[in-house]
């Protein structure tokens, strides 16, 4: 099978983020790394290549910093990458993220198309949805299982409250990747050596213009969440710490 | 186009998810600033959808529409869009408002597509600035909020998080109910029933006192720290999404829109920065304490203790205390 892995940079989980002079994104000299939900989707289609066969192709649209994220992918096994490289693609709205892939790869014939479940910067969650209905093929989203059946494939979705579900599905598909789907591998020397000879398709944003239209969902501006609680902050050494919480625990929760 | 503002309600297997009635609220709350009345539509194969319609109808609000067809009654991402996108060119709502459900997830940013518009997924508030609709959502995971806005006239649509709208503040009123045969295309997927695994061992829901672990817990064998401090302290352990990926913990004991929805007596999370995702499960905690050594996670914003510092070492010592306390 073959299989496409869209992957997105986005800032490390703990990297001190700042709002940029207008408000309207982060200040972006900060630490990136791949977007963790998009990890359990490349796994999962080595994982399927490995049983299966075929090839793992691996995505992304950003800056040149976010092909980190694909070099990465080609060393844990991936066999060749698409860079649409720019910086604007870094405020596209999933709709134009969605567009941008769907025409920089219309020459290619996948059976399966992985994303991540969501981002964890913007978190919409919607580009794997929406590059399905751009393609016209059929999806199903928070995928925990994927196996052949009689020439498509069989999956299991989450859904919520501990239940889930068999879906029977068409080949081309798109599915969005449910995380710890899987057991992550780490990329091996040998695999980081290789990486560097596997191709790196490059696609300049001239290339999938006219395919793109102007965002429809627009931020207007980024702040730090208003506080809905009262929050008492407590400090100091931890036998400090630890005296006043009992205290709390004793006299205010009354659980002790 | 039409001025209004239409709710599609969920409902599963013949039951109204019981959230539709907040994104309700939150289309009444709307409705008030724009002027632009607000109906609802709830879909599904027959059956049990015309007594849904008539609970739907017990609002304030213009109309209910019982959109029905056989091949509705099961869920598909297929079926559903095509009879919402067929009644949606006919009702022409200028504002579609949705719960963010795992169903909504699956299906809604697809029916927006499909009439060339986009869906602002899991909005917690909304508003209508100059003349202009404004959607509040997390980014970042939830470090910052962000306002959103929709480009040209419509029609927008919006999913609400869950708690972002109150149920119970729904206006009650009497809506006329009006029953709409839908037409559905090919569907392509096959869903089996719905089932649950292996029924959980673990009722978070019930515990009086949970301690709770995100990645600031750092290795699996510092859970052991942390359960000690659920057992002095008589509560029970759960955590954060990805401790359970990483299978340190059973996923029975994940806290979170995937996992359990719990509102303990306390909630200690130890080094969960706060991700909407763990939030949502637990907000309804009456009394959360938060240890994390990053003063800016966002699980401080709900925290009604916050203490800034290393885990690793006040939970020993808080252990030792509280059981000196209990002694």
């Amino acid at each position: 099978m073959k299989i496409l892995v869209c992957m997105k940079q986005v800032p490390q989980k703990d990297a001190p983020l700042k709002l940029n002079e207008g408000a309207t994104w982060v200040r972006e000299d900060v630490g990136y790394e791949v977007n963790e939900p998009d990890a359990y989707a490349l796994e999962e289609a080595l994982r399927q290549k490995e049983k299966n066969g075929g090839e793992v192709v691996v995505i992304t649209a950003g800056p040149a910093r976010s092909q980190q994220v694909l070099r990465e992918a080609l060393a844990k096994g991936a066999d060749r990458a698409i860079h649409l490289e720019d910086d604007r693609f870094v405020t596209f709205d999933a709709f134009n993220v969605a567009r941008a892939f769907a025409e920089a790869i219309k020459e290619e014939s996948f059976d399966l198309i992985f994303t991540g479940l969501q981002s964890d910067d913007l978190g919409y969650a919607q580009t794997g949805v929406l590059l399905a209905e751009l393609l016209g093929w059929a999806h199903a989203t928070i995928i925990m299982h994927i196996e052949s059946k009689d020439g498509g494939i069989r999956v299991k979705r989450e859904l919520e409250s501990g239940f889930f579900q068999y879906v029977d599905m068409p080949l081309p598909s798109v599915l969005t990747i449910q995380s710890g789907i899987n057991k992550l591998r780490y990329a091996t020397l040998i695999g980081i050596k290789q990486a560097k000879n596997k191709p790196m398709r490059k696609v300049s944003f001239d290339e999938v213009a006219a395919a793109l239209k102007p965002n429809q969902l627009n931020i207007e501006r980024l702040y730090i969440p208003k506080k809905t609680k009262q929050t008492e902050v407590i400090q100091g050494s931890p036998q400090e710490v630890a005296k006043r919480l009992v205290a709390k625990l004793r006299d205010e929760v009354r659980v002790l | 186009m039409a001025d209004t503002i239409l709710v599609i309600a969920e409902q599963r297997e013949g039951k109204l998810n019981r959230v539709s009635f907040e994104t309700i609220a939150g289309a009444q709350a709307l409705s008030k600033q724009t002027g632009w009345p607000v109906e609802i539509a709830v879909a599904g194969g027959g059956g049990n959808i015309p007594s849904l319609a008539s609970e739907l109808a017990k609002t304030a609000v213009a109309k209910v529409y019982a959109i029905q067809d056989d091949a509705l009654a099961q869920y598909t991402p297929d079926g559903f869009v095509s009879a919402l996108k067929t009644f949606l060119e006919a009702n022409k709502p200028r504002l579609v408002l949705l719960p963010h459900t795992y169903q909504v997830r699956d299906f809604a940013p697809k029916l927006a597509a499909s009439l060339g518009a986009v869906l602002v997924s899991d909005a917690i508030a909304a508003k209508f600035e100059n003349g202009k609709l404004l959607f509040t959502r997390q980014v970042f995971q939830g470090k910052f909020s962000a306002d959103i806005s929709l480009a040209g006239d419509g029609p927008y649509f919006a999913s609400f998080q869950t708690g972002a709208y109150r149920g119970d503040q729904v206006e009650p009123g009497t809506a006329p109910v009006e029953t709409v045969t839908a037409s559905t295309g090919e569907i392509r997927t096959k869903p089996e029933a719905p089932f649950q695994e292996a029924k959980q061992a673990v009722d978070l829901s019930q515990a009086e006192i949970i301690v709770s672990v995100g990645r600031g817990i750092k290795e699996q064998k510092n859970i052991e720290m942390a359960q000690a401090l659920a057992d002095a302290l008589g509560g029970e352990l759960a955590a954060s999404r990805p401790i359970c990926d990483a299978g340190w913990l059973p996923m029975e004991r994940q806290v979170g829109s995937s996992g359990q929805t719990v509102s303990p007596k306390l909630y200690l999370a130890l080094g969960i920065s706060g991700a909407i995702q763990h939030i949502v499960g637990m907000k309804g905690s009456k009394n959360i304490i938060a240890i994390n050594k990053d003063a800016e996670a966002p699980i401080f914003e709900i925290a009604d203790v916050a203490v800034v510092g290393n885990l690793f070492d006040i939970v020993p010592v808080l252990t030792e205390e509280i059981k000196k306390a209990k002694a």
